[in-house]
Parts: structure tokens; C-alpha cells; sequence
């Protein structure tokens, strides 16, 4: 079994696989990344950094590529924008 | 506290990926001082990108070769910028770096096209190699209805990939013709390395439904992806799904050439038959030259780090082996030409640019990506239209404009500690 790491999404835990990128914490939390510029809820598109779709808040900084990140347990993950 | 770095190298390689590793080891292995940048946090690029687990056996492989000839990794590092000629300004999460070289290799690899559709936008909408990419980052796809769809060798490596990892792979789309494929496949028969390939993924794809001259006319769900309706060769089919793989094939990655001034000649670098680009001392190498594939990015990288450390006749025992996988670009590029109807997916509310939310309706007037651009903000997003560029010059047949620094959106700081570095010295 490999080995788990705990992080929270939008203030609920969520427990991945070590080793996974905040992108997938929030796909696995059901949770969208940001909000586009008029509301719509978007999600990751590219997975590899191109694309900004996946930007989350993280530990309170805003705009963060959430597919370039990986999950650090204690992790504080919000919705962007 | 974010922190300011200066290096200095012979060769320097930006890019991690199979190009980037080949430049990198051979260059260092004939003494030249090396450093190699890759934007992931982990080397390998798009083919090698290491899982959850472990790093690809390949990166591995070829990262020993590093180590040995002492190569300095900068990984989870973006190239942002050109300072002056021979010194680019790179970030971490933390901190910037200033990089000087005498001999610069670019082995950026490419990106997947997109090509916007009704409903592309929602979540659970993802790149074909973008969901790969994600189960590789440890999203579990165990059970997950995936429908794949686009164009593109890489649809069936995708699909392949996915289904060994659980996934439910509902059918794989392909909008080129089964007439281009066949020619295509027959042209297979002078590369045994790729027709090896193309059997092993058959094995692995068996009883997967492969529909031609198909794609996804819209994407349904309500907060995300639930359905897709699909065109079959013409027939309209709806699938319920969990994931759509969607990817029209790649796009190389030329801003940071186009930003040192290097040619480029539809699309893609210009280089020599020894990698030069038309910028003295900067080499190109892998897919930023022409979609290949990983065995044509390890020769013209091997090639470029060569030629970078002076090893010019050791780089012209490769030509052949260059000019055969060439070839097989060529065909490659042939076989995925998108079809015509591709254009008429988007209708007038339709967003193209995803980070402006501009729609199809508001750029239709504009003659031009610059004028759509002042005029509506299309591509002047985060994603600095690496997105919505490809797609608007397939719709409209936009030119791309001049490249401007950064390259990627930069947190403010690098570019002020640069400036504060700058003053000190
Ligand atoms: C999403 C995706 C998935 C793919 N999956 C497969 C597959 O499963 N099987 C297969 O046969 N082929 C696959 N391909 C095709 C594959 O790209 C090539 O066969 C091969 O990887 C090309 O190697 P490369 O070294 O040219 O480029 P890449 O492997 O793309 O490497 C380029 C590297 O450059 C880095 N980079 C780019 N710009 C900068 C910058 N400014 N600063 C810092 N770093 C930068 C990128 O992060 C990247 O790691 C995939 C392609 C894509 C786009
Ligand atoms: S999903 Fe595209 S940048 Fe992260």
C-alpha cells in the first residue's frame, strides 16, 4: 500500500496517494479549481502546467498551478478566484 | 524569503523531456560544463513523466548519465525570459535564477491542441496525455467510463494506458480518415522499431471501439461532464461518461525560440542537419522541430548536445539515423491533418479563449489575432493564448503575433530581486 498524505480542499480533508499533485486532490475532493471571469467552474484541462485552468489558492497564495504542485500533508487548498 | 541565484554554463538545455536528457548527457559526458531546466518537478517530460511511485526507467537511465558527467538539475524551474543575449532569467517557487551559457539547447517539446466544442469547458473535460498525465499524478481511474477522442498516435497510447490502469475506455475517436491511417500503416512497414509499437498497443486496445472520421460535437453535464453527444462517421451517438480524453494531436512549444529570435518556418524551428537554429550558438531539438516522436527527439538530442560540446563529427555519425525518423514525421503530420468540419464544433456561444471567456461570436468579426486580441482580450489570459492560439488559427487561419516576454506569467518578484541583483553588482 503506498503511502497517504492528508490535505484540505475548500476546508474538508482529503486523503491521495503520496506523491500526487493538488490537481488530483482536487478532482478526488469533487471540487472545482477556479472560477472563470464569468462564474463558470472550471477544472484541469492540460495536467501539465500550459494551460492555468487548474490555478487553486494554496497555504493562502492565490493563482497557484495546482497540476505543478505536489500534495504536502496539512496542505490548505481553496478554490481560486 | 524568496532568494536571487547566478550560474554559468557551456551548454545549457531547456527541457527535460527525451531531447533534453540526450543533450544534456552527452554534452557533459565530453567535459563541457552542463546545466538542464525543466519547468515539472520531476524530469522526463511528457513520455517518461515519473508516477505517484517512481521515476520512468528511462529517466532514471539517462539522470545516472547526469550524475556522472555532473550535470546541475534545475527542476520545478520555468525559463521566463531572455535578459540579454546568452543569459535567460528562470523562477522556482522560492526564488530566481539567472543562467548564463555559451551554447543553449531548446528541447521544449510540445502541448496538446485543443479545439473548443459546446460544453469543452466543464470539468472532467481533460487533454487526452492532460488525463494520462493526471493517473499518473495519482488520480485513480479504476472503473471510470473514459471516452478518448481527437487525433493522434498518442490517442492510442492514452487509451492504452488508462485501461491498464483500470479505466473503462468506452471507444476512441479518431477525425482522420480510415483511407489515411491505412496508407499511413503501410508506411509503418520501413520502421520495424514503430510497427513493433503499433502491435504491442494492439494487444492492449483489443476490443476497444476505433470509430474514424469521428469526434465530439458537445460535452454535457450540469456542474460537470455527464455525457458527451458524439459524430460516428457522420451519425450522431451519445455516450455517458465519466472522463473525456480529448487532444487534436500536438503543438511544439516555439515561444522561448520564437523570443531569442530564432526562425520559424510554419510552426516549427528551422534547424540544420546538425540542430542549429538561425541564432548562433542556440540549438533546437525534438518535437519544437517537427512532431516526431521520442526516438527522433533522442537522436536530434544527442545530435544537439554533441554539436553544443564540439563533438561534430561523433553528431554526423547520427544523420542517417536523423534522416530516417524524419520520415516517419513527415507521415505523421500527413496522417493527423485535421478535417475541415473540425471548424464548424464551436457555435456562437462557444468559449474559445478559457481564460478571458471570450466566445466564437465575439471574435468571428476580427481579420486577424492581433486585432481580436486589443479588441476582446482573447489570448491575453494566463495561459498567454497557448490555448486559444492553436485553436483560433485552425477556426479563423489567425497568424500568431511576436512573442513578448515573459514567457509565462511571472510572480512579480523575480523580476524585481533580477533588477535589485542587477544594481548590486
Ligand atoms: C501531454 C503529452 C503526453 C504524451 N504522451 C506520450 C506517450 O504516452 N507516448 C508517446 O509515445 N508519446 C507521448 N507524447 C509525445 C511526446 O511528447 C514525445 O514523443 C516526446 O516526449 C518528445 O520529447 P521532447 O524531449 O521533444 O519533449 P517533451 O517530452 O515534451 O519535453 C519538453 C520539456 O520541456 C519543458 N519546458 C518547456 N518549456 C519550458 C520552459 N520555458 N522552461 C522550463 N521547462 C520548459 C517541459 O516542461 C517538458 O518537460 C506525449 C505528448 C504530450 C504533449
Ligand atoms: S491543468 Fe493546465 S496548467 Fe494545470
Amino acid at each position: 500500500m503506498p503511502e497517504r498524505v492528508t490535505v484540505t480542499v475548500n476546508g474538508a480533508r482529503v486523503d491521495v496517494a503520496c506523491g500526487s499533485t493538488v490537481a488530483v486532490a482536487m478532482i478526488l475532493a469533487g471540487q472545482p479549481c477556479r472560477a472563470s471571469v464569468n462564474g463558470e467552474s472550471r477544472g484541469p484541462l492540460c495536467a501539465m502546467g500550459i494551460c492555468f485552468e487548474c490555478c487553486v489558492a494554496i497555504n493562502g497564495v492565490p493563482h497557484r498551478r495546482s497540476c505543478q504542485v505536489f500534495c504536502e500533508n496539512g496542505m490548505e487548498v481553496r478554490t481560486d478566484g | 524569503m524568496a532568494k536571487f541565484d547566478r550560474a554559468r554554463f557551456d551548454v545549457l538545455v531547456i527541457g527535460g523531456g527525451p531531447a533534453g536528457l540526450a543533450a544534456a548527457s552527452r554534452a557533459g559526458q565530453h567535459g563541457a560544463t552542463v546545466g538542464i531546466v525543466d519547468d515539472n518537478p520531476k524530469l522526463g517530460g511528457q513520455i517518461w513523466r515519473a508516477t505517484c511511485e517512481q521515476e520512468h526507467p528511462q529517466t532514471a537511465r539517462w539522470s545516472e548519465q547526469l550524475r556522472r558527467a555532473n550535470v546541475t538539475v534545475f527542476a520545478g524551474t520555468r525559463v521566463l525570459h531572455q535578459i540579454e543575449p546568452g543569459v535567460l532569467l528562470a523562477e522556482q517557487m522560492q526564488s530566481a535564477h539567472e543562467l548564463r551559457y555559451d551554447k543553449l539547447v531548446l528541447a521544449t517539446g510540445a502541448r496538446e491542441r485543443f479545439l473548443p466544442f459546446p460544453g469543452w469547458t466543464l470539468p472532467n473535460v481533460f487533454g487526452a496525455g492532460g488525463l494520462q498525465a493526471m493517473v499518473k499524478c495519482g488520480l485513480p481511474v479504476i472503473g471510470k467510463r473514459v471516452l478518448v477522442a481527437g487525433s493522434g498516435p498518442l490517442l492510442l497510447a492514452v487509451a492504452a494506458y488508462l485501461r491498464n490502469c483500470g479505466a473503462r475506455i468506452l471507444m476512441i475517436c479518431e477525425q482522420t480518415s480510415a483511407r489515411a491511417l491505412a496508407q499511413f500503416g503501410l508506411s509503418l512497414w520501413r520502421e520495424p522499431a514503430k510497427l513493433a509499437q503499433a502491435f504491442r498497443l494492439k494487444k492492449d486496445l483489443a476490443g476497444i471501439p476505433f470509430a474514424t472520421r469521428s469526434w465530439p460535437v458537445e460535452a454535457h453535464g450540469s456542474e460537470a461532464l455527464e455525457s458527451v453527444a458524439i459524430s460516428r462517421g457522420g451519425k450522431g451517438e451519445a455516450i455517458a461518461c465519466d472522463y473525456l480524453a480529448c487532444g487534436f494531436h500536438l503543438i511544439p512549444n516555439t515561444e522561448l525560440a520564437a523570443l531569442l529570435g530564432c526562425t520559424i518556418e510554419n510552426g516549427y524551428v528551422s534547424v540544420s542537419d546538425l540542430q542549429e537554429t538561425s541564432v548562433p550558438g542556440v540549438f533546437c531539438a525534438g518535437e519544437p522541430t517537427g512532431i516526431g516522436g521520442v526516438e527522433l527527439a533522442l537522436i536530434e538530442g544527442q545530435i544537439a548536445g554533441l554539436v553544443a560540446a564540439g563533438q561534430i563529427a561523433d553528431a554526423r555519425q547520427l544523420s542517417r539515423q536523423r534522416r530516417k525518423a524524419l520520415c516517419f514525421a513527415r507521415g505523421l503530420e500527413q496522417t493527423f491533418k485535421l478535417n475541415p468540419e473540425l471548424q464548424k464544433l464551436a457555435k456562437a456561444e462557444t468559449i474559445v479563449c478559457r481564460c478571458e471567456d471570450v466566445t466564437y461570436s465575439r471574435l468571428r468579426p476580427y481579420h486577424s489575432w492581433t486585432a481580436a486580441k486589443l479588441q476582446t482580450r482573447c489570448g491575453m489570459g494566463a495561459c498567454q493564448g497557448r490555448v486559444c492560439g492553436p485553436a483560433t488559427q485552425f477556426l479563423f487561419k489567425w497568424n500568431p503575433d511576436s512573442v513578448r516576454p515573459p514567457i509565462f506569467p511571472a510572480r512579480v518578484e523575480s523580476l524585481a530581486l533580477r533588477a535589485t541583483a542587477a544594481t548590486n553588482s
